[in-house]
């Protein structure tokens, strides 16, 4: 079966976007190809900096013939609707329908239609021009004289070329005819822009592929991302180094050539006296190079690796030369900076906060410092921090925000307040907790064990918190602009890894304490909305565990539960009740309970409330019920005062048997209405009873 | 290159430089304009660039601009940062197909050959918040080094850019260092001499910059500075106001007068600016302020007859 080969050759295509395009493309060719009937046997897709390529292989010749029934108007219906009828369905008298008969409704007319399948090539020269057209790019641009009239093509940059050919590997394949905004579909390309520019004829992928690579393109990314880091060690290790691996930086260089030669170079061994770290940020970021380290001492060399786009005839040194000179250029910057900081102590940098504002209604970046500390301050005690050191730490954490470094490199926040901090001899807790306390930042990142560092980070996280709250600015749908959802499943983090007994209602209050005055009104509803807040996240880290979440609804529907280590210790006990054949058939039996509570306060009007009337029992069952529960109670009781969840659990277990008596020997609903009403006040104890440890009726099963 | 006297060699002459790249871009056809007459942050905003880059009319024209940068003023101790520079600006409308090759060649021209160099295209996005313009293009690497600014204008002063115009910046002082093999400015080999006639870069611009750099972090005067800027704008909408013949709104008079008068306000701004006396949320409205002057002096551009009106 024939192949498809697409080229899009167009002007330098932003290194960020090209994986996406290329599986844009793949993904909306082959969903067009299917959805027109044409099931293809494979598809890839490559990009480089100046194309989008795409090979579809193994696409049928023709679509299926397509046989269609449409349902016409009955017999007796009126000329006109006939009339339509055919139009519709393209006959040319009513003789050519078939009839159908149908004793119930009347009989009624159907036209067969017989659609013939089109050749492959007309539906891709259909698909493709549409394709180019609504191509997904994050940006998107027009250009040239055609930009004049409006609908001129965008694209991420100028077009100028598209190849299009579609045949069988044995036979000269065709050109799949189309033009977009004045672009021709065409089997001609165009090799490395300085070392092979001129046209190259292409017939199928195969002699595609082979071609690029003579007139020195290298088509998969995979290939050049290969050869770039392969010899970048390579280059490292014959001088006895390593290279600091870095696949963000090697995603972003394999899109910025074409044709890769990996050089090194080399700057002055002074600027090793800069961060190791801001030397990496000046070389990456700004000169998309790689750094490498002696594999000994683990220590930056004075050595980095470029990947260029072209081979000249000094072998790079020139290439070299110039970006050594760069190099040493940003490096004096990044030395100058690093020293200018040093020379400011950080809290002399304080005053500046309070003319800098954090946000219009929450105030300056002063007065949020001002709360963290504040907030430090009554969270170091529970946390095992001590209390001066969680306050001085708090007032400096965010000081390196106005150093230059930073300024300059504002991924290296954190880190380099612990550099200025440990330079001006600050205590070595408080100098980690300046870069620890934005931690964790996400999922995978490691959660600060450092007592001060845990303080620090608690109360920030927990003012951004309490601030976006009081301000009505909480994340909605995919909408998180201040990245609140990552700063609550931070503070669970905080507190679960390091076994942690904050109460979370009694410290939001005293944070909203620390807010600007008009907020003060908050103080009542916002604990226990943000609580919930919690409870959420809580939910989604304990899925992405593979854990029950419904259980945390189970146990947040407690009065007061805002204890996070006792709620999910509450949690596992129960997960592992429930695993046990008592736990479930307790859930059952309490279940049981509810629904026919459920079912009966609905007739009554009324709840079952109180306490049973001992004198009313008259069977076994009932009285061993009855006694089971207060022993439950006041045992469960006692467990969960002790923390004891899986004590609490195992007594909980000794309810089953008198339920299940309870089941199947007493009749709820009996005749004498005292009678039902006493035994429906003691099904309304069970549920009573199991609230000692969770509300069974959030639990799922 | 071979045919020019040595004092005027690109790698040697930093007025050497600049000529070759204005003859480069004559020989190409394009006007070659001299600076405006005004204090401006950038050569965008010459208006052979912000105002000519709107309308249907061609428009190919190149200029060296000295820009004003108040802010990165080092008092002359940094070997790269200047408050005042040289750009080398080309506008062409519309963006001609080879585009990238032309700019390519006036590299060549400079003497940057591209079978020894590594030049890349490399992604930048360009917006100016101030001239309510934005654009696609690229940082154009040789060797790591950026050597010039590639944008193609999708909109310039709030107005759809039909057709699109490709803009070339080259910064020059960056390049001339470059190609002179120089790591600080002010050793930059302005005429091309030796011995006792050269004139370096430090001996032309040296002082100037520990001067203004006094004036725009210490001295500028701000309460004449907010005046001023007040005045401007004020300035610039009446002028606005008073152009559309006829008070029609079909055609404008004065789109070039009021241009200078936003032109004013933007670097009195700067100047506000590096002084520090404009807090974070004030600065916003400052650059709205701006903005709606520029978008204003769009529309009245498109109204007038370069900007193509009747067209």
């Amino acid at each position: 079966m024939p192949d498809l080969l697409l080229e899009l050759f167009s002007e330098e295509i932003p290194a960020r976007m090209q994986s996406k395009a290329a599986d844009d493309l793949r993904r909306m060719v082959t969903d067009r190809l299917v959805a027109e009937g044409l099931v293809y046997e494979g598809a890839k897709a490559f990009a480089t900096p100046r194309r989008l390529a795409l090979t579809v292989h193994g696409i049928p010749v023709r679509q299926p013939d397509l046989k269609d029934e449409r349902r016409g108007p009955r017999l007796e219906a009126p000329a006109a609707a006939i009339a339509g009828f055919l139009k519709a369905a393209g006959l040319g008298s009513i003789e050519e329908a078939k009839i159908q008969r149908d004793p119930k409704k009347g009989d009624f007319y159907v036209a067969l239609i017989e659609k013939p399948g089109r050749a492959s090539i007309d539906v891709l020269a259909d698909i493709l021009p549409v394709i180019i057209r609504t191509f997904p790019w994050p940006k998107s641009m027009r250009w040239g004289a055609r930009s004049a009239k409006p609908g001129s093509l965008s694209w991420v940059r100028p077009l100028h070329a598209i190849t299009a050919t579609f045949g069988l590997e044995t036979e000269e394949p065709d050109v799949v005819n189309f033009s977009v905004d004045g672009i021709e579909a065409g089997q001609t390309t165009f090799g490395h822009r300085f070392m092979a520019p001129a046209a190259i004829n292409v017939r199928r992928f195969e002699d595609y592929e082979a071609k690029l690579l003579n007139a020195k393109v290298v088509l998969d990314p995979q290939r050049r991302k290969d050869a770039i880091v392969t010899d970048a060690r390579q280059l490292a290790f014959a001088q006895g180094f390593e290279l600091v691996e870095d696949p963000a930086l090697l995603d972003e260089v394999a899109g910025l050539v074409e044709w890769p030669v990996v050089l090194m170079g080399s700057f002055d061994n002074d600027f090793l006296s800069i961060p190791g770290e801001v030397i990496r940020a000046t070389i990456r970021n700004n000169q998309k190079c790689f750094v490498v380290r002696d594999p000994k001492s683990g220590k930056l060399a004075n050595k980095f690796v470029l990947a260029a786009n072209v081979e000249t005839a000094d072998g790079g040194k020139t290439i070299v030369g110039g970006n050594e000179r760069v190099i040493r250029a940003r490096l004096s910057d990044a030395k100058f900076f690093y020293e200018t900081d040093l020379k400011t102590r950080l809290e002399d940098r304080l005053p500046k906060f309070d003319s800098i504002v954090f946000h219009e209604k929450l105030g300056t970046q002063g007065e949020r410092i001002a709360r963290i500390e504040r907030l430090a301050a009554e969270i170091a005690p529970l946390v095992g921090a001590d209390v001066e050191k969680a306050k001085r730490a708090a007032r400096l954490a965010k000081a390196d925000l106005l150093t230059e470094v930073v300024g300059e490199f504002p991924e290296l926040q954190g880190l380099m307040g612990k550099y200025y901090a440990l330079a001006q001899g600050q205590d070595p807790a408080i100098a980690a907790a300046c870069e620890e306390h934005y931690r964790p930042q996400g999922p995978n990142d490691d959660v600060p064990t450092n007592p001060v560092s845990v303080a620090v980070a608690l109360s920030d996280k927990i003012d951004t918190l309490v601030g976006f709250w009081a301000i009505d600015e909480k994340p909605t749908g995919s909408k998180d602009p201040y990245a609140l959802r990552r700063a609550a499943l931070g503070v669970i983090r905080l507190i679960l890894e390091n076994v942690l007994r904050l109460p979370l209602v009694k410290i939001t209050k005293f944070a909203i304490g620390g807010l600007p005055e008009k907020h003060a009104a908050h103080a009542t509803t916002l604990p226990l909305d943000l609580l919930s807040f919690f409870a959420d996240r809580l939910k989604v880290q304990l899925r992405e565990q593979g854990a029950r979440h419904d259980l945390v609804d189970a146990v947040f529907s407690l009065e007061g539960q805002d204890d996070l280590l006792m709620i999910v210790r509450r949690v596992e006990a129960l997960a592992a009740f429930l695993d046990t054949d008592d736990g479930k058939n307790l859930l059952a039996g309490t279940k049981r309970a509810s629904n026919i509570l459920a079912i009966e306060e609905r007739r009554d009007k009324r709840t079952f409330d109180g306490a049973p009337d001992v004198a009313l029992y008259s069977l076994a069952e009932e009285k061993a019920l009855a006694k089971a529960i207060d022993q439950v109670k006041a045992q469960a009781g006692a467990a969960v005062a002790r923390e004891d969840f899986a004590g609490a659990m195992s007594v909980m277990a000794t309810l089953r048997p008198p339920v299940d008596a309870f089941f199947d020997k007493v009749r709820v609903n009996d005749d004498d209405p005292k009678v039902r009403e006493n035994r429906l006040k003691l099904l309304n104890q069970i549920r009573t009873a199991t609230r000692a440890v969770a509300d069974f009726s959030k639990i799922e099963g | 290159m071979q045919s020019v006297p040595p004092h005027m060699r690109p790698d040697r002459s930093f007025q050497g430089l600049i000529l070759a790249l204005q003859r480069y871009w004559a020989d190409y056809g394009c006007v070659i304009l001299q600076p405006y007459d005004m204090e401006v942050g950038a050569g965008t905003f010459h208006p052979a660039t912000t105002l000519r880059a709107l309308g249907p009319k061609r428009w190919n024209a190149a200029y060296v601009q000295p820009s004003r940068r108040p802010k990165d003023g080092r008092y002359g101790e940094n070997p790269n940062r200047l408050q005042h520079y040289y750009q080398f600006q080309v506008i062409l409308k519309p963006s001609p197909p080879d585009i990238q090759d032309l700019y390519l060649k006036s590299l060549a021209a400079i003497g940057i050959d591209a079978s020894l160099h590594d030049i890349r295209f490399v992604e930048d996005d360009w917006e100016s918040p101030t001239l309510g313009a934005w654009g696609l293009g690229w940082e154009c690497w040789c060797d790591g080094m950026e050597v010039s600014q590639f944008t193609y204008f999708q909109q310039v002063a709030g107005v759809e850019c039909a057709p699109v115009a490709g803009e070339l910046t080259y910064g020059l002082e960056r390049l001339a260092m470059y190609v002179q093999g120089v790591d600080r400015v002010y050793d930059l080999n302005f005429n091309g001499r030796d011995g006792a006639e050269r004139v370096t870069y430090g001996d032309v611009f040296l002082q100037a910059e520990q001067e203004y750099s006094r004036h725009n972090f210490e001295y500028a005067d701000t309460a004449m500075l907010f005046e001023q800027f007040r005045m401007a704008e004020e300035a610039c909408k009446k002028y606005l106001a008073a152009g559309w013949r006829e008070g029609n709104r079909k055609e404008h008079l004065m789109a070039l007068p009021a241009y200078d008068q936003c032109i004013k306000a933007s670097h009195v701004f700067n100047l506000l600016d590096a002084r520090g006396v404009i807090s974070v949320t004030e600065r916003q409205s400052y650059i709205l302020r701006v903005r709606e002057l520029a978008k204003a002096c769009g529309e009245a551009w498109i109204h007038t007859e370069a900007g193509g009106v009747g067209a």
